[in-house]
């Protein structure tokens, strides 16, 4: 058996250029179903995990994946904004903790969350390095976000504007970063986090500027009635939030009219939870409850709906490949004719021949397979990654 | 020796007949085949190793008949005890030289690879003056060269006999003298016997016999030579 192993070697080292087409046409036969199918899984559980751990969404009303892509995932078009009052109307309900998601903005980095310190908890993501946030203008940092930016506590972020030629859009928000957050394999480890007001203040709903009522601003008021003063333009509007300077940020208007993205509710219990969702089923309400589990497996649904077509073009593809491969085989033998008419004429046993070309065959498929299993597992290993990447891209 | 009694071929496609009443070379001589093309020199070649079977009559080698065995058993019979020398010197190319040489020990059950076999081999190719290209791959050798480890490979399994189907004929003066020189020292040393078909009748003073294929075959039309499948 040795003899016909190494005579089947020589020949596939031989022809190297033949030897590797046909393993890759192999491995690709074997691995282009297996590992789709892997990353399918891998995905899906990376998308339910998420889910799961959110038992409910709030957003106005439209497109529930929309909301759920974004709210939690930080992907997807930012959906029409819901006011923050229905996180006042979640508390006061007493059913659930309201959590505010204001996710709208972003940095070079990763995204902007705005948010409160119950997220933290609730995702249980802890500081790895630095402190939480306690100040207005400050932020935490996902730890992929930290590593894009070589970011560290004591390091500057910058939101991003809205639109370059948009001068009366919002101004970028000079952030300091005073916590970086431990890995924990979500979208989280992508984020800038900070608290809500913060991105209220990016959004430009509350601004901090020079003190009008100081004697040396006189220069610089054009008139003043009451408690509003108008001032010109030469006032110093700032653009990063300091010890200094934070006492005077505040906020135009009702914070109860405060954009927000989605409001994640966690209930204190199932019924809770199913006394809360009724809340929000009224044709008059303006806004809806999701349960995101629900939303992802209905999105998965989709999706593996689509893996099984692509699986199953996967298998007439490789179907098609394997008759080429064949025909190559039978080709092939047309080639070698000689070598093998050679081999028949000074006494070679016509079994040992064929176990010969057999092992061949055997030896292609079988580094075909072993390759596509490395390439599986390879998938598998780093299936976490390349599912999250596959969530970013989507 | 060979000896061919009343012996009858006829390809199963074509017109070609070979009709030998009667052929015999003895131990140990040496003889040359010639004749025109289409005359059946090729074909009795192969009917005196086993490759071919007669549709009649008698074909013995070295005191086995042939013609009466079975495929396996001539298969076995022709790699223990014929050597075979080819015109296109058939050497494989995805092979080097020693493995090229050592050819017969791996491709049958009947005969097992062994240190012996390796050595014999390294002996031959030093002999044929090959010892320094035993890794080298044989399409990297010159004609020669080529030819020389092709006999090597016939060599390896001591044959009692030795056919060789024009084995000069692709080669320089040179190679063509050295490549004799090399069959006819076995022929000698080992007492082996030499069937070799050559279209050089310049070499025939080196052989003990000459034999004409027209004439061996009676059927060989002489004025219009039909083609040789």
């Amino acid at each position: 058996m040795n003899d016909v192993i190494y005579l089947a070697w020589r020949h596939l080292a031989y022809h190297k250029l033949k030897t590797i087409v046909l393993t890759a046409s192999m491995a690709a036969i074997v691995y282009l179903p297996l590992g789709l199918n892997i990353l399918l899984n891998r995905t899906a559980i990376e998308l339910r995990t998420r889910a799961t751990a959110t038992p409910l969404l709030v957003g106005l009303k439209g497109s529930p994946t929309e909301l759920v892509l974004r709210a939690l995932y930080f992907e997807s078009d930012s959906p029409e904004p819901m006011a923050y009052g229905q996180v006042e109307r979640i508390a006061e309900s007493e059913l659930a903790t309201a959590i505010p998601i204001h996710s709208r903005f972003e940095t070079r980095y990763g995204p902007i969350i705005g948010t409160t310190l119950e997220y933290f908890q609730f995702r249980e993501l802890e500081i790895a390095d630095g402190r939480q946030l306690t100040m207005l203008g400050e932020c935490v940092v996902g730890c992929e976000a930290a590593e894009a930016g070589s970011l560290s506590p004591g390091d500057y972020v910058v939101s991003s504007t809205d639109n370059l030629f948009d001068i009366a859009g919002v101004y970028p928000l000079k952030m300091k970063v005073v916590g970086v957050l431990r890995p924990s394999d979500s979208p989280d480890d992508r984020a800038v986090f900070v608290d809500v007001k913060t991105a209220w203040i990016i959004e430009g709903l509350g601004h901090g500027h020079q003190d009008l009522s100081r004697p040396g601003a006189a220069e610089r008021v054009l008139r003043k009635s009451g408690d509003t003063i108008v001032a010109n333009a030469s006032v110093v509007k700032y653009n990063e939030i300091t010890p200094e300077n934070v006492d005077s940020f505040h906020f135009h208007g009702s914070q109860a009219d405060f954009p927000l993205t989605a409001i994640i509710a966690a209930p204190k219990n199932h019924k809770s939870s199913v006394l809360l969702q009724g809340r929000f089923l009224g044709d008059e309400e303006r806004v809806q409850i999701v349960r995101p589990a629900i939303v992802i497996d209905k999105l998965l649904g989709t999706v593996f709906s689509v893996g099984r077509y692509a699986s199953a073009a996967a298998v007439l593809v490789a179907l098609s490949t394997l008759a080429t491969m064949a025909l190559v085989f039978v080709l092939s033998l047309q080639l070698r004719r000689r070598e093998l008419e050679t081999m028949a004429k000074i006494g070679g046993a016509p079994l040992r021949i064929a176990t010969i070309l057999g092992a061949e065959i055997v030896g292609v498929l079988g580094l075909g397979a072993l390759l596509a299993v490395l390439l599986a597992l390879a998938t598998s290993s780093f299936g976490a990654t390349a599912a999250r990447l596959l969530i970013q891209l989507s | 020796m060979i000896a061919i009694e009343d012996v009858q071929f006829r390809y199963s496609e074509g017109e070609f007949r070979l009709t030998i009443p009667r052929f015999s070379v003895p131990d140990g001589a040496t003889a040359a085949l010639v004749g025109p093309s289409g005359s059946g020199k090729t074909t009795l070649l192969n009917l005196v190793a086993g490759i071919l079977v007669p549709n009649a009559g008698h074909v013995v080698v070295n005191d086995l008949e042939l013609s009466a065995q079975s495929d396996s058993s001539r298969r076995d019979f022709r790699i223990r005890n014929i050597g075979l020398v080819f015109q296109e010197f058939e050497l494989l190319d995805h092979l080097n030289v020693l493995d090229n040489i050592l050819l017969p020990c791996r491709i049958t059950p009947c005969v097992t690879l062994d240190a012996c076999h390796r050595e014999r081999a390294m002996a031959l190719a030093d002999e044929v003056g090959v010892k320094d290209q035993l890794r080298r791959c044989v399409r990297r050798l010159s004609q020669g060269e080529r030819q020389r480890v092709a006999v090597c490979r016939a060599l390896l399994l001591r044959p009692q006999l030795l056919l060789c189907d024009e084995p000069t004929g692709n080669l320089d003066p040179a190679n063509k003298s050295q490549v004799l020189d090399i069959l006819f020292d076995y022929v000698r040393s080992s007492g082996a016997t030499l069937l070799a078909v050559t279209h050089d009748y310049g070499l025939l003073d080196r052989f003990d016999e000459t034999l004409d294929a027209g004439v061996v075959n009676s059927t060989m039309p002489l004025a219009s030579p039909a083609s040789e499948p």
